[in-house]
């Protein structure tokens, strides 16, 4: 009968995994979501989880989603709406019933939709669907937990083990809808398992079994099928943005020739760059979680100051504990990458939920002139390309170096082509032995061109030195209060950061040559105002986008293009921090202005009506 | 071919920078008590990295002809920490006072000393904010009046040796600025120590809290109310040496050898070495109002795990079982799929 189940071919579709906390939504959605790219779909995913480790069973509170956004092109959101939408309870359907589109496919746990369950989701009536207003869906409305039960009644499970297979009956029931074959997928559950064999062996019986159920009821729905694409040949695994983090610095220490350290505390969203770079130890990683923020950071400068490539890791509160230290960095002129993965703030604000409004923290947020570099991811596997890059202009221009991810792409995953390290540049620190001046070599001697100071690391025999906060004298380098003397090493540190835009990639524009609206943004939001772009084009308008990942210092090309059209719109997820800075530095610039600060990703669809009006008024 | 050693001279650790602090300050004696330790443990300077947090006494650095690194407020542990974990091979100090050491940085402290990483801290107390002019620090005692507490304070002090052993604390030496031998000598054996040693020292500050610790540095009365511990010798302390400690039940007392029917066998030996660490305590915690002398010299001196060491041969037990050493390799073993 399975032949009569209708296929329709698509180019993208978003499917959304929810639960509650505990039903293992982020494997099952990790898994489909490997399998996919595996498959050869274009990928991008979002997990969106709640704050509580678990909120009470079935309430709204403790719903945990895991979106993906499968496509045969080029995909680069997760996506704005689920054309499928697996429900394991009612509270899961009730959180997203806004994120559904017309004629959705929704899946679930009929178990798990008892009178008992709808109270705790706070439906007042006995139909969900109507009482949310739901006509037009395909409803897959199987007793899972039943079936599960059933299905592994021979494997001497208790009832909770057997019933927390749950979720790999729907993975089953979706790899059947989007005929993905199950052999991956049990490959990927035995190595998740490894240590538990019985587990993984009733994980995977609940697997087939719901894949099973689908083929053979060929339930009442369409299938769906997304062509693979055709992507540069290469090796390639699922990354997320704070794995692709750990990947560049440590691919930038290999370049370097240095050691990795990672001085860190636990905060979300950014402590699995602490665990990555924790288990990393045959790569000779140190990677220490110190008893604080300040510790974090301040073991790291003292790795810096030995000699090794030193990283600390945080989120915007740890980033503001950091900051005295952040600027001993600056004064001591050592190479540090501090990495900050964004969340909603301000103070604890949404831990679990994304914003880019640390931008003004990074630049400014220490005492005294303190200028250093700023670099800003722009998607899950860029995050590899721009923490090599931060390690890159640390070491080579003595500079602390704060890179922006958030928690979107920190957590949203998407397929990643292993790189060809010997394609990237190298990383050459600058050691006080290749000093050649004719005075004698000092701490703060530094290079003509580029203003960096030479690295004299403790061992180095004959340049033994002292540093410090105190400001220093230009010449000797001792302890100096000189009027005269500030001034000139305020503005030589500042020139020496200004100088990096000639060591970093111009700016590069996407779309239309002639655009009547050019889209500005910077860092995480990179794929869904490329999609915002892409949209207005598909309406017949002309658009670019100019995306930025180096921040400060600015590409040197910065003011030509953003003069270059006539309407310009910045779109970012604070109040306005790019916006303002860029109108600092370009007299005259006058940009249109796009901003939410909601904790979630921007809607596509959104971005394309308000440009839209932007460019008609 | 002949092969030299090079024997380094006191000389060889002084850097040409002048020395700014007060005429009269302890702090000069323990730097030179310092330059003398260096020479006698022979360290190249080349591998000795001396770390500071903020005060009069972290001006240390620039006076010391090895790599230095004067840093912020309170973190200097931390920063140490940093320097010695990332290269073990290193002598790493740490200069600090009562105000950078147990205030602001009182979290870095105990956290160093828990983690036993081999740094030697030098604890300059002089019981008083120097740097700042005049402020009561954590070191002074209730009712301690300064320009901060006009009416005298109402808290507490720490005690360092306390605060050092209570966070498990392995080496414990206290030593005063005007005794130069025996600071040298406390010193040379915090170096020789592996893991965290705490070397307090109770200095003079001449402008703010002059003669604070005159009660027991005086040369008058110093024997009589001071005792120097060596390692598996007797307790024997006072001017005639003629005095000593004993154990009376669960306390410690003072006893004059030949009276009370206390002879030279009743007098304890003191133990460094051993791990427990509850008649270190007691001994540290002698003072003169309970009819006790001040301890001196190395309290406590345990061998334990070390942080930094540990840390390597972490990587070296990992290393042995698995032989990726590039992160190509690594990324390659991993969920991986082809696209040809």
């Amino acid at each position: 009968m399975a032949e009569q189940t209708k296929i329709t071919t698509l180019d993208k579709v978003v499917v959304r995994f929810s639960g509650d906390s505990g039903d293992g939504m982020q494997l099952t959605g990790t898994i489909f979501s490997t399998l996919s790219a595996i498959f050869g779909n274009e990928i991008s995913t979002f997990p969106d989880y709640p704050a509580e480790i678990r909120a009470p069973q079935g309430t709204l509170s403790g719903v945990s989603g895991f979106q993906v956004h499968l496509g045969s092109k080029k995909i680069f959101t997760p996506g704005d709406k689920a054309d499928v939408l697996v429900a394991m309870n009612p509270a899961a359907l009730k959180v997203n019933v806004s994120i559904l589109k017309p004629n959705s496919i929704i899946i679930i746990d009929t178990d798990s939709f008892q009178k008992n369950d709808l109270a705790k989701a706070q439906f007042e009536t006995d139909n969900p669907f109507t009482e949310l207003g739901l006509t037009s869906i395909q409803l897959v409305a199987v007793p899972i937990s039943t079936l599960v039960k059933e299905g592994l009644k021979d494997f001497g499970l208790d009832n909770k083990s057997a019933t927390r297979c749950k979720n790999m009956f729907a993975l089953g029931l979706v790899c059947w809808l989007f005929e993905r074959p199950l052999e991956e997928a049990m490959h990927l559950l035995q190595n998740k398992f490894s240590k538990k064999p019985s587990i993984a062996q009733a994980n995977i019986k609940a697997l087939t079994d719901g894949y099973n159920y689908g083929h053979n009821t060929h339930a009442t729905v369409s299938t769906y099928r997304i062509e693979s694409k055709k992507a540069k040949p290469g090796f390639y695994i699922d990354v997320n943005g704070n794995a692709a983090t750990s990947y560049g610095l440590i691919a930038a220490a290999e370049k370097a020739g240095l050691k990795l350290f990672l001085g860190s505390y636990p905060i979300t969203p950014a402590t699995d760059i602490l665990h990555e770079l924790s288990k990393r130890k045959e790569l000779g990683i140190k990677a220490i979680q110190a008893e604080d923020e300040i510790a974090g950071i301040c073991t790291a400068i003292g790795a810096s100051f030995a000699g090794n490539l030193a990283a600390t890791s945080t989120s915007g509160p740890g980033l503001a504990l950091k900051s005295e230290a952040i600027g001993l960095a600056v004064m001591a002129e050592l190479p540090l990458v501090i990495v900050d993965v964004q969340r909603g703030g301000p103070s604890t604000g949404m831990p679990t939920k994304s914003e880019q409004t640390d931008l003004m923290q990074a630049l400014y947020g220490r005492n005294g002139e303190s200028p250093l570099v700023v670099v800003a991811a722009t998607t899950p596997t860029d995050c590899f390309d721009a923490a090599f890059w931060a390690a890159k202009l640390a070491v080579e221009h003595m500079t602390p170096v704060i890179l922006l991810t958030d928690g979107f792409i920190a957590n949203g995953s998407a397929a990643w082509r292993i790189p060809d390290m010997e394609k990237y540049p190298e990383i050459k620190p600058l050691y006080a032995n290749e000093y050649k001046g004719e005075a004698d070599w000092k701490a703060y001697r530094r290079d003509e061109k580029s203003l960096v100071r030479y690295w004299a690391i403790p061992g180095m025999k004959g340049f033994e030195h002292r540093i410090g906060g105190l400001e220093k004298d230009y010449t000797t380098s001792a302890i100096s209060t000189h009027p005269e003397n500030h001034q000139k090493m305020v503005e030589t540190r500042q020139a020496k950061i200004d100088r990096i835009a000639n060591y970093i990639p111009e700016l590069e524009i996407a779309g239309d040559k002639d655009a009547d609206l050019l889209i500005v943004g910077w860092g995480g939001t990179y794929g869904h105002l490329h999609e915002a772009m892409e949209g207005l084009q598909e309406k017949g308008k002309k658009a670019a986008l100019a995306h930025f990942k180096f921040i400060s210092p600015l590409p040197k090309n910065t003011e030509e293009v953003l003069k270059k059209y006539r309407k310009v719109v910045i779109a970012e997820q604070n109040s306005g921090q790019f916006a303002n800075y860029l109108r600092g530095k370009i007299p005259g610039f006058t940009p249109h202005q796009f901003n939410r600060v909601k904790g979630q990703p921007f809607n596509v669809a959104r971005l394309v009506e308000e440009f839209t009006k932007i460019m008609e008024a | 071919m002949e092969i030299q050693e090079i024997k380094y001279q006191a000389k060889d650790y002084k850097s040409d920078q002048y020395v700014r602090w007060c005429p009269g300050c302890g702090d000069h004696a323990v730097l030179n008590c310092l330059h003398k330790a260096m020479a006698e443990l022979n360290i190249n300077p080349k591998d000795m990295a001396v770390i500071s947090g903020i005060g009069c006494s972290s001006r240390l650095p620039y006076y010391m002809n090895t790599y230095g690194f004067h840093t912020i407020h309170g973190r200097g542990a931390a920063i140490a920490t940093g320097v010695k974990t990332a290269n073990s091979d290193l002598s790493v100090w740490l200069i600090t006072g009562d105000g950078d050491c147990l205030a602001i940085g009182g979290n870095h402290f105990i956290h160093a000393v828990r983690r036993n990483v081999d740094i030697n801290i030098v604890l300059f107390n002089n019981r008083i904010y120097g740097l700042t002019k005049g402020q009561y620090s954590p070191t002074s005692e209730r009712g301690f009046v300064s320009k901060s507490s006009p009416y005298g304070t109402v808290e507490d002090p720490f005690i360092p040796a306390e605060l050092a052993l209570g966070a498990r604390g392995n080496f414990f030496a206290r030593a005063i600025d005007v005794d130069l031998k025996n600071t040298t000598s406390v010193l040379t054996d915090s170096a020789r120590h592996k893991g965290t040693s705490v070397v307090e020292v109770l200095v003079n500050c001449v402008i703010f809290n002059d003669g604070i610790h005159k009660n027991i540095t005086d040369k008058d009365f110093r024997a009589d109310r001071t005792i120097f511990l060596r390692h598996g010798e007797k307790m024997i302390f006072g001017k005639e040496e003629n005095k000593g400690i004993v154990l009376d039940g669960l306390k410690l007392k003072a006893v004059t050898i030949g009276e009370d029917g206390y002879t030279l066998d009743d007098v304890l030996i003191h133990d460094a070495h051993t791990k427990d660490n509850t008649l270190h305590m007691m001994l540290a915690m002698m003072n003169n109002e309970n009819g006790l002398p001040i301890a001196l010299g190395v309290i406590r001196d345990a061998e334990a795990p070390v942080y930094d060491q540990c840390v390597e041969q972490q990587i070296k037990d990992v290393q042995s079982k698995n032989p990726t050493r590039k992160l190509h390799d690594f990324l390659m073993k991993g969920e991986v799929w082809e696209v040809k």
